[in-house]
């Protein structure tokens, strides 16, 4: 008998298996996900569990219908039936019992199973692409990988390459005739024998200046000289790291309600993780204004309300402040989000739109305007601020600008801006 | 031994190591080879994962499988089940190969441990190798090597001609696996040297290729062949039940690696046929290999009496046969039947009544119960078992009674546990233990070869039992799909001969 281990057996062994499902499954699978994102926050998706119809899953196989034809059952635990009697047929005409239809409903063709987070996001944001906007390039001082770039004279002990140094010293022991040590060793072997046998002078002396020559020689090329030391260089290559920086701009003025901005909220969670799938290395920047703007971290500036009028324009003020102190242009992808009611002091959006068209479009590469409304919708006609951005876009500027109501939307909303078809996201432009 | 005894003490709820599992099987070995007398391949013991253990569910307990979405689907579903909660995982699976290889789970205690030894590494290792049908039917010494080119010849495939291409023909053939079994002539199942055989067709086909052949007058000539449809259906060797045997012989528009690719399901169909029909034996059979050998180590003192529970708690909720009215029903357990029915045996051989010497005159009271035991485990399956060996005395223990399902009226009992039923019930519950029963008798009767080349299939009705619909015509368009051309099944009665219903499936535009 063996005992084998197989514990530390690389796991995963039905990945391709999966993939394949997966991929068959694709169509159902996408809807189901689709499903599920509406009913709950994209970022708290570890692991969804999703549900699909089977059809496609289906392996047919030759079998007996269960609905026709004459059967004889055996069953256990007679209690007190005797022959002949009979048994009113089970409603169901199932006629085992037992199996009671599961609560939510599920019907048994419903196939059950999970996603882990990265199938997840991967088929949530499955076709959606950047703006083809320029690429901002790579910051040079982000990252060195130390790479193998040939050999070199100095270096430390530690990187001494001893093949290439045993190679130079061979050859140019070659080269230079330096004795060997057996060359050496048989000479000084004949000098012992002439010693031990008759004197022949003649030759003792010929062995000893041959000697002498040699020994000389050999103490004047050294076995290893410096120059055939060879060290392992490296290179530091720098990595390109495309780093993309992520504006949220809102307004938290009174009249912003929890439901505004738990919208803006998944709005912003959504763009955060389409970002984060594409640049390695993401930061986000909350901006949150009244009649004054201020930096702040997540917490405040979903959680905490503020008074105060709604003056836009300051919300730029301190995100170009922001940019030109710690986002320079050339290293940095800047995306902005804003998120308001529409309200804006009247006085405020002629100076707003220019600072927009002057200061900030023109150093980002994708600015969405995300208008939230109460969850009933009621409009009044288009707001202030929507005119103004209205007027912004149709002069052919980089704006995105968008009206939501209702959690459902968001994800249509989102899917429409970054849409690989263009025709659909030009569209959804108007 | 006694050394080992002294050193090898199972308590309840311990942890395993390697040692303790090494002494454990030797103590097994001793009682089950020594004195119950079985005959085993040698063991492999595999220790694996929980999530190991969901991948060996999902290759349909093969330890090698080519891939397939429908593993993936089966994996996926049963990690749902799992994580849930829903489901527990086996303790143990069991391949039927020659080393036996046992996978055992680490979360398993010592005392289960020992439980799924005997279980797996005896009893169903025992059953393995001396059944009938597993030795005239499967090639135990050479499955593993067979899934090894079975794998990796797919696996070439489709790098060769592309994933959904492979994936198309998979899944035409699996729907069509379980008719894909030669039940009655015995072929050759040796699986060794269908690798080489493979590679010698592929270089035959190449050393005499010929494209002259092509250009020969002759073959778009007047059609030469025979019309008589008697010699026609001998020539195609009609009528036939494995309709993936046929297809991949006989179908025109197949290639090489389509044959090969359907061959290899037919082996794999082939390999699972004894396990369907020997089901419940075979569980019974390790079943009462445990008990005994667990009931053994108990005296000999290996087992102290709390592990002694542990190993009762588990082997009783594995035997447990609710009642049909009880909402846990779902049919007859076969874990329970075969466990029972297997100590009923030694029961009638060791302390048989009056009963038991009128119908069992050839094993009452002999007491060599293991000796019959292994003589049925040899030369049963699960229906003929019940046929024989089926005891009034267990009827009436289970309560077993029969009832007649016409599909639209009341049900009616048929039989009880009375003198004028234990015959009754016996035949019926054998019959509901019959594969060939159970599943649709399908065979290709012709090809209308001077027509539109249409393959005609017929379903012999019993009873009135039709197809499921909606799958047939599934099925059947897999099946136009490997045949190139139409096909129709006719579902024919068996005593009337009439046609009751036919299902048509057109071939795929090409």
């Amino acid at each position: 008998m063996n005992i084998i281990d197989r514990r530390l057996n690389p796991q995963g062994k039905s990945l391709a298996n999966r993939q394949r499902f997966i991929r068959r499954a694709r169509k159902q699978i996408l809807d189901a996900v689709r499903e599920a994102s509406a009913k709950n926050g994209i970022a708290d998706a570890e692991g969804e569990r999703i549900r699909i119809r089977g059809d496609s899953l289906r392996e047919p196989q030759l079998h007996h219908t269960s609905r026709a034809g004459r059967r004889t059952h055996v069953v256990p635990g007679n209690k007190d039936f005797i022959e002949g009697d009979t048994i009113p047929r089970p409603p169901s005409g199932g006629g085992r019992g037992g199996s009671e239809g599961s609560p939510d409903g599920d019907s048994e063709d419903d196939f059950h199973f999970v996603l882990s987070q990265d199938e997840f996001i991967d088929l949530f944001l499955e076709d959606l692409e950047l703006p083809d906007l320029l690429r901002r390039q790579i910051s040079t001082t982000e990252e060195f990988t130390p790479s193998r770039a040939g050999f070199t004279t100095s270096g430390s002990a530690s990187n001494l390459n001893l093949v290439r140094t045993m190679r130079n010293s061979l050859s140019r022991r070659i080269a230079l005739h330096r004795p060997r040590g057996s060359d050496l060793a048989a000479i000084e072997a004949e000098i012992a024998a002439l010693d031990a046998g008759e004197p022949d002078d003649e030759r003792r002396r010929e062995l000893n200046a041959e000697l002498e020559r040699l020994t000389r020689r050999s103490r004047r090329i050294p076995f290893i000289d410096p120059i055939d030391i060879r060290f392992n260089r490296f290179q530091n290559i720098p990595r390109p790291a495309a780093s993309a920086v992520m504006f949220c701009l809102m307004d938290v003025s009174g009249s912003m309600t929890a439901h505004m901005k738990d919208l803006a909220k998944r709005f912003y969670k959504l763009l955060y993780l389409f970002l984060s799938r594409r640049y390695r290395n993401v930061e986000v920047v909350f901006v949150r204004h009244t009649h004054v703007a201020h930096e702040v971290d997540e917490q405040t500036f979903f959680h905490s309300t503020e008074s105060g009028g709604t003056i836009v324009s300051t919300a730029f003020e301190e995100m170009q402040r922001i940019l030109a102190s710690r986002f320079p242009r050339e290293q940095w992808n800047v995306y902005a989000a804003q998120a308001s009611d529409g309200d804006n002091m009247p006085a405020d959006n002629a100076y707003a739109v220019s600072l927009l068209q002057t200061a900030i479009l023109p150093n980002c590469q994708y600015f969405a305007y995300l208008e939230v409304g109460a969850e009933e919708g009621r409009y009044g006609g288009p707001t202030e601020l929507w005119r103004a951005y209205q007027r912004v876009a149709q002069a052919g500027h980089a704006i995105a600008i968008r009206k939501v109501n209702h959690r459902s939307q968001i994800y249509p909303v989102f899917r429409q801006l970054f849409s690989r078809d263009r025709s659909t996201r030009e569209e959804a432009g108007q | 031994m006694s050394v080992i005894t002294d050193t090898l003490r199972i308590k309840a709820g311990a942890d395993w190591d390697f040692t303790q599992l090494q002494l454990a099987h030797d103590e097994i070995e001793a009682v089950a080879l020594g004195e119950m007398g079985l005959d085993i391949y040698p063991t492999q013991i595999e220790v694996i994962t929980a999530e190991q253990m969901l991948d060996a569910y999902s290759s349909i307990g093969l330890p090698l499988m080519y891939r397939h979405w429908s593993f993936g689907k089966r994996f996926a579903r049963d990690e749902s089940l799992y994580r849930h909660g829903l489901r527990s995982l086996a303790y143990e699976i069991v391949i039927n190969s020659d080393p036996c290889i046992v996978y055992i789970m680490e979360e398993n205690t010592m005392a289960m441990q020992t439980l799924v030894l005997a279980h797996a590494a005896f009893g169903h290792n025992h059953f393995f190798k001396t059944n009938n049908l597993f030795r005239q039917w499967t090639d135990a010494g050479g499955i593993l090597a067979y899934m090894d080119f079975a794998k990796s010849y797919i696996a070439r495939c489709e790098e060769k001609y592309g994933e959904a291409a492979v994936e198309r023909l998979l899944d035409a053939a699996h729907a069509l696996m379980s008719q894909g079994v030669s039940r009655y002539p015995r072929r050759n199942f040796s699986l060794e040297d269908e690798e080489k055989r493979a590679a010698e067709r592929r270089a035959e086909q190449q050393r005499t290729f010929n494209d002259l052949w092509r250009t020969l007058p002759g073959q778009h000539g007047p059609a030469r062949r025979p019309t008589d449809a008697a010699e026609r259906r001998r020539l195609l060797g009609l009528p036939e039940e494995n309709l993936l045997y046929f297809l991949e012989k006989k179908a025109p528009l197949l290639k090489p690696w389509q044959r090969e690719v359907l061959r290899i399901v037919r082996h794999i169909g082939q390999y699972f046929y004894p396990q369907k029909q020997t089901k419940m034996m075979n569980e019974g059979c390790a079943t009462y290999v445990h008990y005994k050998v667990m009931n053994r180590l108990h005296e000999r003192g290996v087992l102290d009496d709390g592990a002694m529970l542990e190993f009762l708690h588990s082997h009783t909720s594995v035997v447990f046969q609710p009642d049909f009215d009880d909402r846990r029903y779902g049919g007859l357990n076969p874990y329970a039947l075969g466990f029972a029915m297997m100590q009923d045996i030694e029961r009638i051989a060791e302390r048989p009544s009056e009963e038991d010497r009128i119908w069992f005159p050839e094993i009452a009271g002999s007491g060599d119960a293991i000796g019959h035991l292994r003589e049925a485990w040899a030369n049963y399956r699960d229906e003929s078992f019940i046929r024989q060996f089926l005891s009034p005395a267990l009827i009436r223990k289970l309560r077993l009674f029969s009832i007649f399902d016409d599909g639209q009226s009341d049900l009616t009992v048929k039989a009880i546990h009375n003198e004028r039923g234990y015959r009754q019930i016996r035949g019926a519950l054998a019959d509901s233990f019959d594969v060939v029963r159970q599943e649709p008798e399908i065979e290709i009767v012709d090809v209308d070869l001077d027509g539109d080349r249409r393959l005609l299939l017929q379903h012999r009705v019993h009873s009135g039992m039709l197809l499921e619909q909606g799958d047939a015509e599934l099925v059947l368009q897999h099946l136009a799909t490997l045949w190139g051309y139409d096909v129709r099944l006719a579902e024919v009665d068996a005593v009337t001969e009439r046609v009751l219903r036919t299902h048509d499936a057109g071939a795929p535009s090409r």
